[in-house]
């Protein structure tokens, strides 16, 4: 059950990124996802918060994790969850990401859930629509609900997140997860380190507030935290990296240059994992060290308290009553 | 919108006016009379009395009488894409911008490539009589960077110079051939400086701004990269090159030590590029995506300082007109352009108002140094040449709202900024083209 006391309110209509969130208004968040976590874990998990609410994903981009996780999330609250995957060839035929916005609005959504290749398309769908939208990952820009089950994981697990050392690993010049990630952790007063190299790092990258290395020994040196990032093979193509045989032998996370970070380091994966490209096998399964699998299971809580706290509160007090 | 022409014995006296002449830097009250299309006579002695009585006498209410604007660059979109701009939407904006003479890039659908094209767009400008159009004619066939158009033919056909229009001479080799052959018939090369492998699917200026809004970077050196390979090129040719609407601190620095060891370059650059910086882009606003993207501050201010020491020889209101389908998409979908007829001269005297060029300086980069580059007629006063005037009150404040501009396109990088300087009126052959008093505002 919910308990009472949880009145805090979101003070944001849309969920776009983390950047320019508060300290205050990220505790909240993660505050309500704790919560959550206790509920899934029972074996009735079914709430009534969303109950008449509907909840549409639109993926413009494939998904199944993200898009599980919030079908779950939205189930779980008791909301309508519509699932509308649309494939980029559809939309070049004619159809606008805006007038797929205006055709979902007039649907009367209570919460769009948006995926979309282009960085800003979800700020742009979020100005034309009445209901509130969830980003769920824009192009390389962001993707928050990441960046939140991430902190959560991590304060669960380390108790904290202000003072923490992160090192963030791969290829950030193309990942909206590093950059929510970048923000929130900076927010928070963790010291942040990117490691990768300079051809996966975006210009001027430095001045989001991290310290930069080409050399993955040197950047895990007494990390707490060390967070892989999916290396998308295309990279190869457009002369970014020479090969995986090559990358995984610089900066693929290994026993060896894990063990330049803190003992009790943890081990973080947004997945999908490329075995042996980012991440050694071994490594990834090592579940002394490894949370991915705990990641997904915040997952689904963070985004059932994203959901919750966008939803404006129904004007009688049944919602509140579970 | 009449066409007619004014008749030949018409005169009328604009009077009690401030004459600006930037080409012979003359700044004085006095006043102006036409004949037909032509200017009569003007100077400190024209004055409301004294003045035969068969001429109209027209009162400046001490206003600046100006030789009307000139500008190297503008985009038109007829023919083919008149859903986004036409010769007459065109030019009614630009006679709303004081421009009486404009040069549209080639890049329209079909391309200016041939002949056919310039007489089109030659017969179809003067049926309009609005604005003045000359044409560029394209460099290659298609634009497509291989074959070399028909210069000569073209030249003939009344192209005045040559250009690829928003597309680099990518070819050293095409580019080399171009600048030879255009050597023969005596005709300027005009470059959009950019080396098309840097600047391949980027949105904006590669930097912190782009690392934080997730976009693709286009670095300032593919524009430094191209101007410095062209410069080489016209070294070994003796070739003329003009590059078009510069952008960086690089770029400028490589023109200016060219034209230091006596190279045959001269460039241009566009309001957005010192009025603006990457800021612009704010929250992904697509009308501030242009290309050359906008760069640094510290980029801005060395265009201000090309301008200033003479490294840049003009501005160009590098017109762009985008409809909203090709603007109302995620940042990296969006098209690339600005409109830009009828904020040049309010921008452009930004410079003016900032005390960081004198008025006639301002005015010069407008008129006549364009004209001369293109060896075009106007752009200064003198008797028997064409009546191409405009009068402009350039303390008057307004804001640039684009559903207050003219243009069939409305993606103003200005909208909502807050300017000083407004066309009164706008005379092209005598005949007013162009009246603030008449003209419909926020229809």
């Amino acid at each position: 059950m919910v308990a009472a006391d949880t009145q805090a309110v979101f003070r944001h209509r849309h969920l776009l990124g983390i950047e320019g969130l508060s300290p205050p208004e990220i505790l909240l968040l993660l505050d309500r996802s704790e919560q959550f976590v206790e509920q899934n874990r029972r074996p009735d998990k079914k709430q009534t918060l969303l109950r008449g609410r509907t909840v549409i994903n639109l993926f413009f981009e494939a998904s199944t994790r993200t898009r599980t996780s919030f079908e779950l999330a939205g189930k779980r609250l008791g909301g309508d969850v519509i699932n509308m995957t649309v494939s980029t060839s559809s939309v070049r035929k004619g159809e606008t990401l805006l007038d797929t916005a205006m055709t979902l609005n007039a649907m009367h959504a209570d919460v769009l859930v948006v995926r979309h290749p282009a960085s800003g398309a979800v700020k742009l769908l979020s100005e034309k629509v009445n209901c509130a939208v969830i980003n769920a990952g824009d192009g390389s820009h962001e993707h928050p609900t990441q960046a939140l089950l991430d902190a959560l994981t991590i304060r669960r697990r380390m108790g904290r997140l202000s003072g923490l050392k992160v090192a963030i690993c791969g290829d950030i010049a193309h990942s909206r997860v590093a950059r929510s990630n970048i923000h929130l952790l900076n927010t928070m007063g963790a010291s942040l380190r990117l490691v990768a190299p300079r051809t996966l790092l975006p210009a001027a990258v430095e001045r989001l507030g991290a310290e930069v290395f080409h050399d993955m020994r040197r950047g895990l040196e007494g990390v707490d935290i060390v967070m892989m990032l999916r290396l998308q093979t295309e990279r190869m193509q457009d002369t970014l990296i020479p090969s995986i045989r090559e990358y995984f032998r610089f900066f693929g996370l290994d026993y060896e240059k894990l063990a330049r970070a803190n003992a009790s380091a943890l081990i973080m994966h947004p997945g999908p994992m490329n075995r042996g490209v980012e991440i050694d096998s071994l490594v990834a399964d090592d579940y002394s060290r490894s949370v991915i699998r705990e990641q997904v299971e915040m997952g689904v809580a963070v985004r059932m308290a994203c959901l919750d706290l966008l939803t404006p509160q129904a004007p009688d007090a049944e919602r509140r009553n579970v | 919108m009449s066409q007619k022409s004014v008749p030949e014995d018409r005169r009328v006296a604009y009077v009690n006016a401030r004459l600006l002449d930037a080409a012979a830097h003359l700044d004085q009250p006095g006043g102006l009379i036409t004949q037909g299309e032509l200017i009569a006579d003007y100077g400190s002695h024209i004055k409301a009395v004294g003045l035969a009585a068969d001429i109209e006498v027209v009162d400046c209410a001490g206003q600046c009488l100006s030789p009307g604007l000139i500008d190297m660059r503008v985009q038109l979109r007829e023919p083919g894409e008149e859903h986004k701009g036409t010769l007459a939407s065109g030019g009614h904006a630009a006679a709303a911008g004081g421009i009486t003479s404009l040069v549209c890039l080639p890049n329209t659908h079909p391309v200016i490539d041939d002949v056919s094209i310039v007489e089109f767009v030659a017969r179809r400008a003067r049926l309009l009589g609005l604005t003045k159009v000359y044409t560029y004619g394209a460099v290659t066939k298609g634009l497509e960077g291989q074959e070399l158009a028909e210069m000569g033919l073209l030249a003939e056909a009344g192209a005045v110079a040559f250009t690829d229009g928003a597309k680099a001479v990518v070819s050293a080799r095409v580019m080399r051939h171009a600048l030879d052959y255009a050597r023969t018939f005596g005709l300027l090369i005009v470059q959009h400086p950019e080396e098309p492998t840097l600047a391949q699917g980027g949105d904006m200026n590669a930097g912190e701004m782009a690392t934080r809004l997730g976009l693709r970077g286009i670095p300032a050196v593919a524009e430094v990269i191209m101007v410095e390979r062209d410069l080489r090129l016209i070294e070994l040719t003796n070739g003329r090159l003009h590059f078009a609407h510069l952008s960086t601190a690089a770029a400028i620095e490589a023109v200016r030590r060219a034209k230091a060891a006596g190279l045959a370059v001269t460039c241009d650059t566009s309001p957005p590029y010192f009025a603006l910086n990457e800021n612009a882009v704010g929250d992904y606003r697509t009308f501030a995506k242009l290309s050359p993207p906008l760069r640094t501050e510290k980029d801005r201010l060395a265009v201000i300082e090309g301008l200033a020491d003479r490294t840049i020889d003009a501005i160009g209101s590098d017109h762009t007109p985008e409809d909203e389908d090709s603007k109302r998409l995620p940042f990296a979908q969006a098209a690339f352009g600005g409109i830009g007829l009828e904020t040049l001269l309010a921008v452009s005297l930004e410079l003016y108002h900032n005390g960081r060029a004198s008025l006639l300086d301002v005015l010069g980069w407008l008129t006549w140094r364009p004209a001369d580059l293109l060896h075009l007629s106007g752009g200064r006063f003198a008797k028997g040449a064409a009546a191409d005037l405009m009068l402009f009150d350039p303390d008057r404040p307004w804001q640039v709202r684009e559903h207050e501009l003219s243009s069939k396109s409305k993606n103003t990088p200005f909208d909502y900024r807050p300017v000083q300087g407004r066309v009164l009126f706008t005379i092209v052959d005598g005949r007013r083209v162009f009246d603030l008093t008449r003209a419909k505002r926020g229809a």
